[in-house]
């Protein structure tokens, strides 16, 4: 299925979980948050939250700014 | 410390408050930052790449420095609200910077949706840090609503023009009961220490420091304008006169 990581679209696995997507597309481990469909999912729940086709997933990090 | 800035309850040797946008790179703000001697600098929320780094916490890990999460960027109370929740998930803080303008030519704040936003993030427990205009009836209801800090604008951001109505922050100033930090606008250092004599509780600025010719020294410059303006604010400046006033006594002939 595909879902939208970032704005791009991306092919997974039906049983992907959010904890699973972050790992294999490679982003760090700390420092990130995570939005799915518009709803912050806070990091212990990233193992438990499966995905949707089309599911809308946000990962974002401090960067300069300010 | 000898005159602690005091937000929320949590006490900052340092009175002025730096951003990270703008450096030319890490080692540049790095040098810039400890020149200033700041001890809360903003960083903003955008989307991580994947594999790649935050390069700009550790930094301040490194330093010493409290990262101060912003939302710059968000046009709407609705993705303010979800760019501090996603502030406090990734770096484990409450506080909130926050910012929402409501165009890009101005980069002004909107000030419908920055209450709306206050208001909710306030309701969610965050320690809310307002960046607003230099509107003293905002102001006054942005502190009701139950923000930490309120953050007039000198000038738009970016701009350097300095502190364009100065009464304004005076007033702002005048009857505030939280602490007010001058954020934008700031130009050189004068306009760092006249924040500090309008009496400004502190001065947030960046693109002063990070787009000068020589940031470093533009920080150090930052650091002793902000310095001055507060003795000079607590010691209580002379009424200013239309006739000047002699400082000798007398004549010493006839």
């Amino acid at each position: 299925m595909n879902v939208v990581l970032n704005g791009t679209p991306k092919q997974v696995s039906e049983n992907t979980t959010l904890e699973v997507l972050l790992r294999d597309f490679g982003f760090p481990e700390r420092g990130i948050a995570v939005a799915v469909d518009g709803s912050v999912v806070p990091r212990a729940s990233w193992p438990a939250t499966g995905l949707h086709p089309d599911a809308t997933v946000e990962v974002l990090t401090a960067v300069q700014g300010g | 410390m000898d005159d602690p800035l005091i937000i929320a309850g949590r006490e900052f040797g340092s009175r002025l408050i730096t951003g990270t946008g703008g450096a030319a790179n890490l080692a540049v703000l790095e040098r810039a930052l400890i020149a200033s001697g700041t001890e809360l600098t903003t960083v903003a929320m955008r989307r991580a790449d994947a594999g790649g780094g935050t390069g700009v916490l550790e930094l301040l890990r490194r330093l010493g420095i409290e990262a101060l999460p912003n939302t710059a960027g968000c046009r709407t109370a609705a993705e303010a609200v979800l760019t501090a929740q996603l502030a406090r998930e990734a770096l484990g803080t409450n506080w909130v910077k926050l910012e929402v303008v409501a165009d890009e030519d101005t980069l002004l704040p909107d000030p419908v949706e920055l209450l709306d936003a206050a208001e909710q993030l306030v309701d969610r427990g965050f320690v809310v840090l307002a960046y607003t205009n230099d509107d003293p009836v905002l102001a006054l209801k942005l502190e009701e609503t139950g923000c930490a800090a309120v953050m007039p604008l000198g000038s738009p951001i970016g701009t350097g023009l300095g502190i364009r109505n100065p009464h304004n922050i005076e007033m702002i100033v005048s009857r505030a009961s939280v602490p007010i930090v001058l954020d934008a606008g700031i130009g050189t250092a004068s306009d760092a220490a006249l924040a500090m004599e309008l009496g400004c509780d502190a001065v947030l600025l960046a693109t002063a420091v990070t787009r000068a010719q020589d940031p470093e020294r533009m920080a150090a410059a930052m650091r002793a304008a902000v310095e001055a303006g507060r003795l000079a604010r607590q010691a209580g400046r002379i009424p200013q006169r239309f006739w000047a006033q002699a400082s000798s006594p007398g004549r010493p002939i006839g």
